[in-house]
């Protein structure tokens, strides 16, 4: 990737300029989070039962809630890489040839089969989707996901991706650092969350980055 | 034969052609270029295998600059 600064980074001065370091702490605080969420509600259940056993509907009912709301955040997570809109065929072949020239023909294939681009970086393996991304981490195991997209509503997919594509190209760091996180977490959770047709593009990423 | 292309609604536009020896085609991609800057496009080049770069200039002797609209995060 290129050392030069994407110059959307200037309509986000506030934000700290993303690095490997930035992602491990905010991951952390992410899992951190997540416990926090999930173990008052089991340490209630637990408590519950152990003190009257005929309140068993309502533990279960806190250990339902243990666990949707992790789920709602990775469904949120996965949600950055899905379709969006509708596609006219004509533009959106136009949009694929262009697309087509940027990549190689794995990559191409890929993107046949998922709609999605895997590309390699610094920070670990990107999976570029028309409005966010996937980081698939060094190792595999941890994936951020990223909403960001071009400003513009009317493009058709393939230039969507391209344009996320050539920003991510141009400087990655920069591009995490446009991009809102919209979840961190283990790649497993994020993974069964995804359409079907598009988890090998997840799967890729992460052999790229192991 | 250079191109400069923007990606937009219909999939994509070739503005302009040019070979760097041909003053009148450069001229007119310069042109065309600037036009689209101003408008708010940025124009990319690809540097190598997963580089690209912005140029603010018509780079005359690259094969293909690509004009984008910004990102933001969604």
């Amino acid at each position: 990737m290129s050392s030069a600064v994407l110059p959307e980074t200037a309509a986000v001065p506030w934000r700290r300029r993303v690095d490997a370091g930035h992602l491990r702490r905010r991951g952390m605080l992410w899992t951190l989070t997540t416990v926090s969420h999930v173990v008052p509600f089991i340490a209630a259940a637990t408590v519950l039962v152990l003190l009257e056993p005929l309140s068993a509907p309502v533990a279960l009912a806190c250990l339902a809630h243990a666990w949707v709301i992790p789920e709602l955040y990775a469904s949120r997570g996965a949600n950055v890489v899905r379709r969006k809109g509708r596609r006219d065929p004509e533009p959106e072949q136009a949009a694929l040839g262009l697309l087509g020239d940027l990549l190689d023909h794995d990559e191409r294939d890929l993107h046949a089969l998922t709609g999605l681009v895997v590309e390699r970086g610094g920070l670990g393996a990107w999976v570029v989707g028309e409005a966010g991304a996937l980081l698939v981490r060094p190792g595999g195991r941890r994936v951020d996901c990223w909403c960001v997209r071009a400003d513009d509503p009317e493009l058709p997919s393939a230039d969507r991706v391209a344009h996320l594509l050539l920003a991510l190209r141009t400087d990655e760091q920069g591009f995490a650092t446009v991009a809102n996180l919209a979840f961190s977490g283990a790649r497993w959770r994020v993974r069964r969350r995804m359409p079907r047709e598009m988890r090998p593009a997840v799967e890729a990423a992460a052999r790229r980055a192991a | 034969m250079a191109r400069l292309i923007r990606m937009d609604r219909s999939g994509h536009s070739t503005l302009a052609e040019w070979r760097a020896d041909d003053p009148e085609a450069v001229e007119a991609a310069v042109e065309a270029f600037r036009r689209e800057l101003d408008r708010g496009y940025l124009a990319m080049v690809a540097t190598g295998p997963g580089k690209a770069e912005q140029v603010r200039e018509l780079p005359l002797d690259a094969d293909t600059v690509i004009l984008r609209r910004p990102i933001s995060g969604g």
